[in-house]
């Protein structure tokens, strides 16, 4: 059998970062090959490769024989590539039946009225995806698993050669995903091929017939999902290596004091369920680390709390309740997030970027601050004059990280501090960090995918799954009791 | 349904417009022709803005392009209007398309930027070589479509009837869905299949062959082309005031804004400079309270649920 997808040798670079490096795999007419990788392994980069929305620096994206690397998106999509979005944005005054009548055009400047047949078949693709009680509707008043359906209808009436899907589950509760999964497999029934991009490999098991694994640009591994889940360097990406935990010296009353306090908290992305009951506490000095999977709600944990995204359950911080305060107000009531996205001011330089974060100190605390920030982040004080778009990631990191610290924090919350970052890169961040925890009392609230980054510093640990808190407990106990779950 | 609930508004207003020289007196006649070619450059604006989604804030170019083409021919070529309407209109199409080609590859807010500079450079060049266009005194055109009022308005009323039909029959069309879902999210219509940029390109000179052909049509009825009337950047916003005041995405309600507009500023007019402070004062509510606009109002309460 000719495989209907043939990638080789596929490079991205985005400036300086290496994003794909010589990826390489087939899939053949119907079948489905799973790609993961953690957050920043580069599989959504790979994605777009193939689709043509980002370019491919080398290799080739050969479609049933025709290399299509580097051309147009919507040429590509011409000739034979179909993609299912994870997030999707119908127009708003078109009906569900007039999206897949669109899928269904062709690219003509002159079609002035809608042929009948289009209409027909736009009504066969609603019926086979369920959407056929609602294909007269506005897509604003149907359910979030309506609009995943109508992305997989477009899919469907483009009908690829190949599909390209990506996190098909995420958002869905248990029954929809059974739904998806049948409408997937039946992709493979009629010969297509499938690139089914997640984030583990629990997620696409019982679905994919091969699974491809990437980490940070590059192959790990490819074989059945078992395979890929017994295979060594997979479980030490994703469950880390043997994990070291240290006890922090102790110090009067910590983690005894409440510094924050989260009950029942409840987060809505329109319809998605981005948050749901969620309750965590952090005393006044502890280290609290949340794990999960990206997508599995930490950012946006961290955004309600910091009071960017609207909420419903309680947050209380030192006994005072934070709902209705501004982010400013919370930010300047000692509570910093260091995002995700690192936020930093690119074409200024380090210094002006700390000098920013220490604007409320006065010019003697605010040295006072610098000096010590400088002491913990060595290469920051080397380059204080570069600007901070120049900074490869880890010291963008650090640099965020220490801005973070000059507003002098009484609870610094670092999202994901590892996203991207090489391997040598993590240590250093993960020095820092100890040095930070041993030598001062600062309440840290860390989220991240990366267990062995997470879990040597924590004093307790939470595992948020789908929305949810599933675990918490000592970092010493993870590995036996939440570990499994975690690939 | 949407459509037949559009007829019904459309076909009865249409309907009182034609018989309205029947009844009122030619100043108000002269009044509502400048309203319906100003329609007509809104709607041309919305076609852009509401469904490729790029903000032009040049339509004075492409309505200048097309007058100043038109007015120079008949001055001093002495060409028949039909001829110079043509001219004007395919002007105005060829500068359009001269613009966006460069223009439609920046993102984000360099695309209206480009569309602004276009505006000062023509007015410039204008100004610059007074001696053949003009200036800012204006070029007289020895041709005018007709000194009845009653038939110029004729005139102004069938030009806005034709271009807004087809206009709003293009942005209903499965082009127009094309050109909406290219407008919302380029990189989910390429992926569909469409090549955004030809879509995009082509509203744009759509746009520009209404504009430049209503500002031709606009001159020859003044008798007169000037800076002031049809390339002034204050012309440009009041025509993005009036499609946006009348809701966004209606094409129609681009129509309606345009004749409140000019209606407005005639009515306020006692109240001297302020009547301009009244109306902007109206459009500002509209748009921070009712982004929708009249229209989208209208038309969304009975809209398709």
């Amino acid at each position: 059998m000719t495989a209907l997808l043939e990638v080789s040798g596929l490079t991205k670079r985005f400036g300086g970062l290496v994003a794909v490096k010589d990826i390489g795999f087939s899939i053949n007419a119907g079948e489905i090959l799973g790609l993961i990788g953690p957050n920043g392994s580069g599989k959504s980069t790979v994605m777009k490769c193939i689709m043509g929305i980002e370019k491919p620096n080398a290799g080739s994206v050969k479609l049933d024989g025709t290399d299509v690397a580097g051309w147009p998106t919507h040429r590509i999509a011409r000739h034979g590539v179909g993609i299912v979005f994870q997030h999707a944005r119908p127009l708003h005054r078109q009906t569900i039946l007039e999206h897949i009548q669109l899928a269904l055009l062709p690219d003509n400047l002159f079609m002035l009225v809608t042929d009948h047949k289009i209409t027909r078949r736009a009504e066969e693709i609603a019926e086979r995806v369920g959407l056929g009680q609602v294909m007269h509707r506005l897509p604003r008043t149907l359910p979030f698993a309506d609009l995943r359906r109508l992305e997989l209808a477009k899919a469907i009436a483009r009908n690829p050669k190949v599909v390209l899907v990506d996190e098909p589950f995420a958002g869905l509760t248990a029954g929809e995903v059974a739904d998806f999964s049948a409408l997937i497999g039946s992709f493979r029934a009629e010969g297509h091929a499938v690139l089914l991009v997640d984030h583990n490999v629990k997620g696409v098991a019982a679905l994919v017939d091969r699974v491809l694994a990437m980490y940070l640009g590059e192959k790990i591994t490819e074989g059945t999902a078992e395979e890929v889940m017994r295979n060594e360097t997979v479980r030490r990406v994703y469950l880390g290596g043997k994990i070291e935990t240290a006890a922090r010296p102790d110090r009067e009353g910590k983690g005894h004091t409440p510094l924050l306090d989260v009950r029942g908290l409840g987060v809505l992305y329109g319809k998605a369920t981005a948050l749901d009951d969620v309750s965590i506490h952090v005393g006044e000095g502890e280290f609290v680390s949340v794990v999960g999977l990206n997508g599995a709600g930490k950012t946006t944990l961290f955004n309600a709390i910091s009071g960017l995204v609207p909420f419903s359950g309680t947050v209380a911080w030192r006994g005072e309740t934070l709902a209705g305060k501004t982010p400013g107000a919370i930010a300047r009531g000692g509570i910093v997030q260091c995002p995700e996205s690192r936020e930093l001011f690119g074409d200024m330089s380090i210094r002006e970027n700390l000098d920013l974060g220490g604007q409320h100190l006065t010019v003697a605390e605010a040295g006072k601050q610098l000096d010590w920030l400088f002491g913990l982040f060595p290469i920051l004080k080397a380059r204080q004059g570069q600007a901070a778009r120049t900074l490869s990631g880890g010291e963008q990191q650090m640099l965020a990280i220490a801005r973070a610290l000059m507003m002098k924090p009484k609870l610094l919350i670092l999202d994901e501090p590892t996203l991207g970052l090489a391997p040598v890169i993590l240590e250093q961040l993960s020095k820092a960090l100890e040095v930070l925890r041993q030598t001062t009392d600062i309440t840290v609230l860390l989220g991240e995918q990366n267990v062995t980054f997470a879990l040597p510093h924590a004093d307790r640990v939470y595992v948020i799954e789908h929305s949810r808190i599933v675990w918490e407990g000592d970092p010493g106990r993870f590995a036996e009791e939440a570990g499994a779950g975690y690939l | 349904m949407l459509r037949s609930r559009t007829f019904q508004i459309v076909v009865p207003a249409l309907l009182v417009m034609a018989l309205l020289p029947l009844g009122v007196g030619g100043y108000i006649l002269g009044l509502l022709t400048l309203a319906y070619y100003y329609a007509v450059f809104a709607m041309s604006w919305d076609l852009l803005f509401g469904f490729a989604g790029e903000v032009n804030f040049g339509p004075s170019f492409l309505i200048g392009v097309g007058a100043y083409t038109a007015a120079l021919l008949n001055h001093y070529w002495m060409w028949p209007i039909p001829a110079c309407l043509v001219a004007g209109a395919i002007a105005a199409v060829i500068g359009g398309a001269v613009l966006a080609v460069p223009a439609l590859r920046l993102t984000g807010p360099y695309f209206g930027l480009v569309t602004l500079v276009a505006v000062l450079l023509l007015q410039n060049m204008l100004v610059l070589f007074a001696g053949i266009t003009g200036g800012e005194i204006g070029l007289d055109l020895p041709d005018v479509l007709s000194i009845d009022d009653s038939t110029n308005y004729y005139y102004a009323l069938a030009f806005m009837t034709v271009s807004g039909g087809i206009l709003f029959g293009l942005s209903r069309s499965p082009v127009g869905l094309i050109l909406q879902a290219s407008g919302q999210d380029a990189i989910e219509a390429a992926a569909l299949g469409f090549n955004v940029a030809k879509h995009k390109m082509a509203a744009f000179c759509i746009s520009a062959f209404f504009s430049g052909l209503a500002g031709a049509m606009l001159i020859f009825y003044l008798g007169t082309a000037s800076v002031g009337t049809v390339v002034d950047i204050a012309v440009g916003v009041n025509v993005i005031i009036a499609a946006v005041l009348g809701g966004r995405r209606t094409i129609i309600g681009a129509a309606v804004g345009a004749i409140f507009l000019i209606g407005a500023g005639e009515i306020l007019r006692p109240l001297g400079q302020l009547s301009t402070f009244v109306v902007s004062a109206v459009a500002l509510v509209v748009i921070l309270f009712f982004p929708s606009g009249f229209m989208g109002r209208l038309l969304q309460s009975g809209g398709r649920e």
